[in-house]
Order: C-alpha cells, then structure tokens, then sequence
C-alpha cells in the first residue's frame, strides 16, 4: 500500500517535466521524422490538412541541392581543422599548467575567460580586428584607410596586408579567420577538462620515469597522454559535436550574409541549411537535413569511441 | 687512493649533477612561464582590443596604424551604443525570460530528481536512460517541430480560424510572447541527470528518519535536500541564466519583434555590418556593455560555473 501511496507521488512530482518533455521533446523527435519523409511538405499545407506523399523527395532535394554540399564541406572542413588544433594547443597548455606553482590559478582563469562571452558579441569583435575600414577593395578607385589591428601587425613584421573579411576576400582567408576564432573560443573548456584530468594523475607514475632517466618527450608520449586519453576522448567528442553544430560564431563575424558582404552564404554550414529551408517555409527539407546531420554525429561519436577504446590505456 | 677521496670525488660529481639539474629546471620553468603568459595575452587581447577601441574616438580609431593605448578617452560611445541598440530594453527583456525561465527550471528540476533519486515507481530506470539518450540529439532536431508546435499550439490556430474565433488564435499562436521564449526550454534533461547524481551522494537514511519522524516529502526536500545540493543548484541558476543571455536562433525565429527581443538578437539586429566602413567604437562599447554581466557573474561565481561546466561540455 505503501508502495502504491508513493508510486503516485513519484508520477505527481514527474508530471511537469513529463507534460513538457511529451511536447518539446518526445512529440519533435516523431514529427521531424515524420516532415521529412513526406514529400515537399510545408506547415500551411499541414495545418490545413492537406496530405503529402510519402517518399525520399526531401533527402534528394537535401543531397543534390548546389547549396547544400558548400554547408557541408564547410561544416567538416571547420570540424577537421579546428578541433586537432584546439586539442592540441589546450593539451599543450594544460600540461604547462599543471607543471607549474605559483600564479597557476591566475593563469587557469585568463584562459578560462574566453568561456565566458556571448559568440555573437565577441564575434563581431574578431571581425573589427580583422576589419580593414575603406571602401572599394580591390577595385581601381581602391581606398583604405585603415587596415586593422592584425594587418597592422603584419605589416610591422614586413608583411603584405590580407583582405580577411571584407569584400573581395578569399574564402581561404575568411576560413583562417574562424578557425582562429573558434578555436579561441573552445580553448577554455578543453584546457578546464585535461588540467582536471592531469591533476588527477598519480603521481607515481611520473616519479618512476624520473627514476628510469626517461626524458620530457617519452614521459609525455608513453605517460601523460595514455592516462589522459579518457579526458582526451571527450574534449575531442564534444568538439566534433559543437564543430558539426557550428552557426553562431559565423553570424558572430560575418552577420547574417554568412560570408563578405554582397556574397551568396559562401561560408554557411548544415545548421545555417537547416534554418533557412524552415524560415523559407521548408520544413521537410529542414528535417531532413537535421536527421542527415544527427547521422553525421552520431557516426562520428561512435567512431571516436571505436578508436578511443582501441587506444585507451588504463 | 684511499676510501675517502674516492667518497669526496663521488660527492663532488653528485654536486655538479645536482647543479646541472637544478640549472635545467629553471631553464624550464622559465619556458613555461613565457609561453604561457605569451598564450594568455593572445587569449586576452581580443577583449582588451574591445575595451580601448570602445573608449576611442572616432577618427582616433581610424589611424592607419592603431594605438595600443587611446590619445584620449571618450565615453560618448557608450552612451550611442546604449541608444542605437535600445539596450536597456533589451537587458530588461533578457532579465526577465532570464529569471522566470530560471525559477520555473529549478522547480521542475529539483522535483524530478528528486523523483528519480528517491522515490520508487516503476519503469524508472528505463525512463531515466531514455531521458538520457535525447541527450544526443542536435537540439536543431526539435527547433523544427518545436516552430511549428508554437505557431499553431495543439491546432488551436486553425481551430480559431475556422471558428472565426480571434481569442482561439490568440491562444495558438504562441510568437512573439515571452511564453514561447521561456516554455520550450523548461526541461533540461542535462540539469535533471546533474541534480540526481548530486541528490544520490545525499545518505538515504536521512529520508527515512524523516520518514520515521513523519516529515512529508516537500518539507524534507526544502529543509534537507536543497540546502545540500545547493552548489550544483547555483551551477544551474547560472548556467540556464548564461542560456538565456547568449540565445540566438530560436529568438530570432519566434520572437524578433522590439517588444520581445533578447540582448544578443538585439545587438546583432542593431549592427547588421562587420565589414567595411562601419564605426566600430560604438560597436565596440555595445559588446562591452553585453559582455559585462558575464563577466561580473563570473568573477564572483567563477567556482561553480567551471564546475558546472566541466560535467557539460555545452555552452548555456
């Protein structure tokens, strides 16, 4: 009876956050598989009962759309290059941390701060340092009258200026400029979770080498990242998931156009598709890009814990 | 040669490896110390950039080469900034969705961890592993439906056209309130798993002497429960308030009318251009503006934020 008494209790206290998770939660991951299958759907249709073929027609759209394959490679180009290098530099950085004493909490919060900013904010000040402020680049009539923050440094180690992001620029140049910041912007969270990680690493170890004579490099190789791999497995994971998630960092530089004013959304990725087919009234393209998408993670997760479980020395 | 010098030599060459080795350490820390203080100051120029160009005059600002440190410095910029972008109605709109979006989500929270962590019903477990496995899906996944759900909420949109009933309508289309901006995002399946681990390390003994004592359930959680999850509590509060300021998409999407707009659709509405020759001072001093409540919250709350974070890996 009493059993009974508080199994009703349990589902009272649940109701809120079951009613909501039905609705939010249980009913979209349904209805977004549902949009996508049926073919060229739309909401005013489906609101007014309108009945839609079932069939593959979204996902053809979806792959064979021109747009569609630039927010892909896009996506997985900023995925490849930013999350070896933001592992690699927070690696770096953690491991100087850990072997250093006074002023290691002062440092460990400097680099948490970046952790703490609004993308979109910060964004438009990476862009501002990257901003050269004229007008016409590029053309006859080419007038600038300043070539930023970074050109200037540039340009006093005896370098030529680069157009980063203005108009006329190269889609290589705008890439080196969001690599840079996104990596600035996932540094906090990598070098928060392997200075835990090191920090929790016994000792022992680390005195046996010294013992053994082993030198810096091999301890580090055969010893640090071995015992970190764990840790390393997810930094890397959680970076491939926000790096195939990546939107607000290029609204942040680049504004709403995603890419140099006057450009066609050169530098748009899978989440940017996704919002746009639904704000153009697209919803069964959105959804089936987003189950493209959520198939692309979950391959990748699964993959990196393949190989991590391979690698993985306890 | 006699033992002793034999044990001096050994002593002196122990001295000179000594020497060596101490030599090398501080080889070492010194070049640790300056590549990360090199590091740290690439990490924060960007915000000092921010700061001193906020403070610039224009023309200042549009040196060929820049300065480091302003000529002069003026606040003006501060003050266009705050009015271009209307900032003040902006922070009050994020406030509010802010708090209220907090206080609703604690309460849900805690009362389903709770539920988890100590009460029996059945099919718990199952239910917990497959509130865990939505964990995985790209949020993207529900925004579509979750637009639709709210343009048209349980069909009473068309219900009300149909019926030529304006207050039907109302009740369907759900855009442009600050409902749509806080109700979605109630549930956050990362804060429930959070507060259940936290309220397990609580000993059940102390349920059941409460129990024994006749204590009911709410009054043990607010007297017991809370006040010893309190750290990871306070992890939510500024994690789902850090959402709040920092959410984009779904604002722009549901709610991009002045009324209701947050601070970071606002100040991107306000500035629509990066590029090319826009006056980046005032631009500056708005992100500042932006930028400074994080920045309060987590000089004195930093303790929890990163602890919060360290379990996440998600921003908000």
């Amino acid at each position: 009876m009493v059993d009974s008494k508080k199994s009703w209790k349990a589902w009272l206290y649940l109701s809120p956050a079951i009613v909501l998770l039905l609705i939010f939660t249980v009913w979209p991951i349904f209805n977004t598989i549902r949009m996508a299958f049926l073919e060229n759907y739309n909401f005013y249709g489906g609101m007014n009962g309108v009945t839609f073929k079932f069939g593959l027609g979204n996902f053809m759209q979806v792959v064979t759309y021109k747009n569609f394959v630039t927010c892909l490679t896009n996506t997985l180009l900023l995925c490849v290059l930013t999350v070896p290098i933001s592992t690699l530099l927070a690696l770096v950085i953690a491991v100087c941390l850990n072997a250093i004493k006074p002023f290691q909490r002062l440092l460990q919060t400097i680099f948490f701060l970046p952790y703490v900013t609004n993308s979109i904010a910060i964004g438009m000040v990476f862009a501002a340092m990257f901003n050269m402020i004229g007008t016409a680049y590029g053309t006859q009539n080419e007038l600038i009258v300043t070539s930023g923050i970074i050109n200037n440094v540039i340009e006093f180690f005896g370098g030529d200026r680069i157009n980063w992001i203005n108009t006329g620029s190269t889609k290589l140049a705008n890439m080196i400029v969001l690599v840079i910041y996104i990596v600035w912007n996932a540094l906090p969270f990598k070098i928060l979770v392997l200075l835990g990680g090191l920090q929790s690493v016994n000792k022992q170890y680390y005195e046996a080498a010294k013992v053994d004579g082993t030198s810096r490099l091999r301890t580090f190789t055969r010893i640090t990242v071995p015992l970190l791999s764990p840790m390393i497995t997810y930094v890397v994971i959680t970076g491939f998931i926000g790096g195939f998630k990546e939107y607000s960092s290029i609204v942040g530089v680049f504004g709403d156009d995603m890419g140099p004013t006057g450009t066609n959304k050169p530098l748009n990725t899978m989440v940017g598709y996704i919002y746009d087919s639904l704000r153009n009234n697209l919803p069964g393209r959105a959804s089936a890009a987003a189950l493209i998408l959520f198939a692309i993670i979950f391959v990748v997760t699964m993959l990196n814990l393949y190989i991590s479980k391979k690698n993985t020395h306890y | 040669m006699t033992q002793q010098s034999i044990q001096t030599m050994s002593d002196r060459d122990m001295q000179k490896v000594n020497v060596r080795q101490r030599i090398v350490k501080i080889i070492v820390q010194v070049l640790l110390y300056a590549f990360l203080i090199v590091m740290a100051l690439i990490i924060v120029f960007p915000f000092y950039f921010m700061i001193i160009s906020s403070v610039k005059e224009l023309a200042e600002y549009k040196l060929p080469v820049q300065t480091l440190w302003p000529n002069k410095i003026v606040l003006y910029n501060y003050v266009e900034a705050f009015n271009t972008a209307h900032l003040g109605r902006l922070f009050m709109n994020t406030l509010y969705v802010g708090v209220v979006s907090t206080v609703l989500s604690l309460v849900i929270t805690v009362l389903t961890a709770f539920a988890f962590a100590r009460l029996e019903f059945k099919g718990k477990n199952a239910m917990f592993a497959a509130l865990l496995a939505t964990m995985m899906i790209p949020g993207e996944l529900f925004t579509i439906t979750n637009y639709q759900t709210v343009s048209n909420f349980l069909g009473l949109k068309t219900l009300g056209m149909q019926m030529g009933s304006a207050a039907l309508k109302d009740m369907g289309d759900w855009k442009n309130s600050f409902t749509v901006l806080i109700v979605p995002f109630l549930v956050s399946v990362f804060y429930i798993y959070l507060l259940r681990q936290n309220f397990l390390q609580i000993p059940n003994e102390l349920y059941l002497a409460a129990k024994v004592d006749g204590t009911s359930d709410i009054k043990y959680l607010w007297k017991v429960m809370i006040p010893l999850a309190l750290p990871t509590l306070i992890s939510i509060t500024i994690l789902k308030m850090m959402g709040a300021w920092n959410s984009y998409m779904w604002p722009l999407l549901v709610a991009n009318d002045e009324a209701h707009n947050l601070i970071t659709n606002g100040l991107r509405n306000a500035f629509t251009t990066t590029a090319g020759d826009v006056n980046i001072p005032v631009q500056m001093a708005a992100v500042a503006i932006v930028s400074a409540p994080l920045f309060l919250v987590f000089i004195f709350l930093r303790k929890y934020i990163m602890k919060g974070v360290s379990r996440s890996g998600i921003k908000g």
